[in-house]
């Protein structure tokens, strides 16, 4: 097959985004060519677009589904900031996608959709690849339809059938036009099909037709190759973020051996983590669809007290709604996870978009002195350090912990080094069995009494004898954990709790710099941004700035190391896809003159916007 | 489900004097005062007669806990003559006989007076949320099925913000004992009226009656699908013990909604079914397969139709054989008798409406996660981690290995 007739030119990186109807098949073609890509050992990034309706009529704009795929033999950060080559199977697809795609770059597309009914479901009023609209691209029309149902028309397949192939014919063009080996998805076939064969060998067929066409057709001018790229040994699969999430609760719950309870009630994009702790019942975990949000948080906290991980996820509204409860594990000090996945807000805002808008909300959104651990992850793959993390946290300290993640790194995917089990940071849990209070030949338990490090209080489980015991939401009495409406005691407990948390900073690792340990500027970000962060500084330090980011995996307590941290630069720049949230907690925290760049159309940051507003700064 | 026809419109309206908040009740005297902890205990704590004095039911030769064991060291602090405080003392008196060790046993509130109770157990509990105790519940009990969870709550926490959490809670039948003490009153925030609070009620917050419509609980439960269905009323304190500990013996959510006054904000709400001069002939006491007879068993109910009717046993028309025979395993039986709601010519029923077995939610969860187990086998982390499409880097550049 490898008939290497044609120019290969070797490309250091390249965007593909794949994009058609609902029904095109088009996660599947894009999941595929990343799968060959992985295997021919690039870096890579992914970013999955569907449409927010669950079934958009055909052809319109609002039925498009994407999946973007940014590749490299450079390290890849972000799925791409401009498309380099779109595959564009209708025109409702083209019109979505065209504005991603780089000035010079390759709109491959099934002209065959591009009739009258076709251009009119898309509001295109002319044609677009009549009407010189498409100067300075390279367009490819290719009859993908004609083809498809040409290749196979003695297969015996319904038109219908014969249609749903034509995926697979693009596929094998853009693995032919990228040097990619076509056995990964020859395989997949053959086992995704094995009990549908004329299924299986049409796709095949197809598939073959759509390499050979590249190989042999004269639009065809030059192929690219992509060289593998320097990863770090090991074994690599390719993760969501929600994936991670779920494993990273997985991997908690076994290294303490506390059962895994998770509370949740549907909402877009949590509900991806139920549906993927469902299917692992057979490490013990405990899914609970709830009737609310609130008896969502509410049984995962039953459960805490209970003795087991309490975990429950949300998005936007939903994280409002769990706020009561949420305190009443501060004042319980009980352990609790809550992730949230961050979507546009406020209200029902933008339910399939990603922002980074709760981060205030995490932090103060509970009434009366209530501070809790606040995490973030920064990355698909980190989803799952980060839950292992705020699981630990929430143990240790006998606190409810917010995780943030966002809709960006839920549905994002990037390969991911599998860690061994035993490198896992331990995580060590010790139950109450004995009173912890002797006092004239009598002995007690005392509930709210503490561990002088970590200030947590005694985890005692019901069913345990001589230690029973009663938890509310009422002021406790300070070690007695009785009511207490004492004003000292009150002054005292919420100190208390307070300090328990900032204690926290204690075990924070060092801060990582990357870039440039000292300079012109600092980038200070958070969350999913990391990724668009870093891409740029790489890029403003080649053209000679001295530029470093730091991403906060802590947001509450702060690292302790940040102060001398900041000394270092000139300009503190904190980038967020929001209105300026953590900015504001670093200028309360720090008073210096950090400087706020927000982005607020839930679309993630481009590496690019970052380099712009950088270069401005440093020039002003 | 038709409500029971009656001459008026179904809601307790006009069944007694609209009252001001702490006014005298124009219902019959108190015959006595309500008390408080440590009173003379209207009935002895029933002993089971295979079970010498003095040793625990469950026969493990350890001493016989008894009700002190199950007070804590907390001033109980609820209003003198609370009705609470004989509901505290029936389950502390019960809980030594029912022979579950101590620290399994587990109270959890929502908040409301009633929902101090768990501070006044000497056991494990939890004062929680406003409504939300069956939720904080069902995650306990769901993860923890081996411990005797008690769900303590009121009229307003149970029915009013808690609503969806208790019919929830009920269909998904978890094995829990739902203790509702309806007051059909907000005592702790100093009287506002509740969703039991009859039409026409004047309040703080209804100077000019209330205009909401009532909800039944017990018809509530019925209709969320309930699988264990009571009431009770705290100045029958033997009728209570009795109902409390077949709501125990239930696998399944068991709820119980108890008549409770509150003498402070609404005194004397019950009272014509639990003052002795009213009582008899104002209520109905069922029992499993026995005719339905009150009034000393001078009155009965039968049926006529579907419409239940009293008929006089004193005279030659009537005999006890005309009477209705109660099953409490008939849904639509249930419904009936629930739908005999503070109706002024028939009595108010008491005792167990509805029982049905039911596979509680705990049991299936686990059952499940057994199953689940069997076949894939006991999960593996490692092998967790490295699941889907893999694929070595090696550490030189080499042939890539799917």
């Amino acid at each position: 097959m490898a008939v290497f007739e044609k120019p290969v030119e070797v490309l250091p990186e390249a965007t593909v985004l794949f994009a058609g109807d609902s029904g095109d098949g088009m996660q599947l073609t894009g999941m595929q060519f990343a799968r060959a890509t992985a295997l021919a050992r690039n870096d890579l990034a992914t970013l999955p677009d569907f449409p927010a309706e669950i079934r958009a009529p055909a052809g319109t704009t609002y039925g498009v589904s994407g999946y973007q795929l940014h590749f490299g033999s450079v390290p890849i950060r972000t799925p791409g900031d401009a498309v380099d080559m779109l595959v564009a199977m209708n025109p409702a697809a083209l019109k979505v996608h065209l504005p991603r795609v780089r000035r010079g770059g390759t709109l491959l597309i099934n002209v065959n959709a591009f009739d009258r009914r076709g251009l009119e479901l898309a509001r295109y009023e002319t044609n677009p690849l009549e009407d010189g609209s498409l100067e300075g691209y390279q367009v490819i029309p290719i009859e993908l339809t004609r083809l498809t149902r040409e290749t196979l028309a003695d297969s015996g397949l319904d038109k219908k059938e014969i249609d749903r192939c034509k995926n697979m014919f693009a596929l094998g063009l853009v693995l032919w036009l990228y040097s990619r080996p076509l056995e990964p998805v020859e395989q997949w076939l053959a086992q995704k099909f094995a009990s549908r064969p004329k299924i299986r060998d049409a796709n095949l067929k197809v598939l073959h037709k759509g390499y050979h066409y590249g190989e042999t057709h004269e639009l065809f001018a030059v192929r690219y190759e992509v060289r593998p790229a320097h990863l770090e040994p090991g074994l690599y699969r390719a993760i969501r973020g929600v994936e991670a999430l779920a494993l990273g609760l997985i991997a908690a719950s076994h290294q303490s051996g506390l059962p895994l309870f998770y509370g949740s009630y549907p909402i877009t994009p949590a509900s991806d983590l139920l549906h993927e702790l469902s299917r692992h019942k057979n490490f013990g975990v405990m899914t609970f669809q709830a009737e609310d949000e609130i008896a969502a948080v509410g049984a995962a906290l039953g459960a805490s007290f209970g003795g087991a991980l309490g975990v429950t996820a949300t998005s936007g509204p939903g994280l409002s709604l769990k706020s009561e409860t949420i305190g009443l594990a501060v004042m319980t000090e009980l352990p609790l996870v809550v992730i949230d996945l961050q979507r546009g807000g406020p209200s029902t805002g933008l339910p399939t978009k990603t922002e980074q808008s709760d981060l205030l909300f995490a932090l103060y959104g509970r009434h009366g002195e209530a501070p809790l651990p606040v995490l973030a992850a920064s990355s698909p793959g980190d989803c799952f350090y980060a839950a292992y993390e705020a699981c630990r946290i929430a143990v240790r300290y006998m606190t409810p912990v917010i995780l943030l993640a966002d809709g960006y790194l839920a549905n994002g995917a990037e390969p991911w080094r599998v860690p061994d089990v035993a490198s896992l940071p331990p995580f060590e849990v010790r139950f109450a069995t004995e009173p912890n209070f002797h006092q004239n030949g009598e002995a007690r338990f005392l509930p709210y009494r503490r561990d002088p490090e970590t200030l947590a209080r005694a985890w005692a489980r019901p069913g345990t004898p001589g230690l029973e015991h009663r938890v509310g939401g009422l002021e406790k009495e300070d070690e007695t954990g009785n009511v207490s409406y004492d004003p000292a005691n009150h002054q005292r407990m919420v100190k208390l709790r307070a300090e328990k948390v900032a204690r926290v900073a204690r075990e924070i690792p060092p801060t990582e710099i990357f870039g440039d340990p000292e300079g012109d500027v600092l980038l200070i970000g958070w969350g999913s941004t990391r990724g668009a962060i870093e891409a740029a500084v790489e890029h403003l330090r080649d053209r000679g700035l001295r530029v470093g980011s730091i991403h906060l995996r802590y947001l509450n307590p702060l690292p302790p190391d940040l102060p001398e941290i900041f000394d270092r630069y000139h300009h503190l720049v904190v980038p967020e896809l929001n209105n300026g949230q953590l900015v504001r907690v670093l200028r309360d925290a720090y008073l210096r003159p950090f400087v706020p760049l927000n982005k607020i159309q839930g679309l993630p940051f481009q590496a690019r916007e970052i380099e712009t507003f950088i270069t401005e700064l440093t020039q002003a | 489900m038709s409500d029971a026809k009656r001459p008026e419109e179904n809601t307790p309206r006009g069944t007694r004097p609209v009252m001001p908040p702490g006014a005298k009740p124009a219902m019959p005297p108190k015959a006595r005062p309500a008390m408080p902890p440590g009173a003379k205990p209207a009935m002895p704590p029933r002993a089971r007669p295979a079970m010498p004095p003095g040793t625990s039911p469950t026969g493990d030769g350890k001493p016989r806990l008894t009700r002190k064991d199950f007070a804590s060291d907390q001033d109980v602090r609820w209003c003198p003559g609370c009705g609470d405080y004989a509901i505290l003392a029936t389950v502390q008196r019960l809980l030594p006989d029912l022979g579950v060790p101590r620290e399994n046993i587990v109270f959890i509130s929502g908040i409301g007076c009633s929902s101090r109770f768990p501070y006044y157990m000497n056991t494990y509990g939890m004062h929680s949320i406003h409504g939300r105790a069956p939720a904080i519940a069902t995650g306990l009990k769901a993860s923890r099925p081996e411990l005797d969870v008690w769900i303590i709550t009121g009229d307003g926490d149970a029915l009013s913000i808690g609503g969806n959490h208790l019919i929830h809670i009920l269909r998904r039948n978890l094995n829990v004992q739902i203790l509702l003490f309806n007051n059909q009153i907000y005592g702790l925030t100093k009287g506002q009226y509740s969703p039991t609070s009859e039409e026409g009620k004047v309040t703080k917050s209804s100077p000019y009656g209330s205009i909401d419509h009532p909800f039944n609980p017990v018809a509530l439960a019925l209709g969320a699908d309930a699988t264990f269905v009571a009431r009770s009323m705290d100045r029958d304190t033997k009728h209570l013990q009795e109902m409390l500990r077949r709501a125990h013996d239930h696998r399944g959510a068991a709820f119980v909604e108890i008549y409770q006054n509150c003498n402070i904000f609404n005194d004397g709400a019950f009272f014509q079914f639990t003052e002795r001069d009213t009582k008899p002939h104002r209520t109905l006491f069922l029992e499993h397969g026995k005719p339905l007879v009150f009034d000393e068993g001078r009155k009965g109910i039968r049926l006529d139709g579907l419409q239940p009717e009293v008929i006089d046993l004193t005279d030659d028309r009537w005999s006890v054989d005309d009477c209705l025979v109660y099953d409490e395993t008939n849904r639509e039986l249930a419904h009936l008798m629930a739908r005999i709601f503070f109706h002024p010519e028939l009595p108010q029923p008491f005792g167990v409406f509805y029982r049905e077995k039911r596979p509680t939610y705990e049991d299936l969860l686990h059952h499940q996660i057994a199953e689940v187990t069997a076949r894939k086998g006991k999960g593996d982390l490692q092998t967790l981690l490295r699941s889907g499409d893999t694929w070595v880097i090696e550490p030189e550049p080499a042939e890539v290995t799917p």
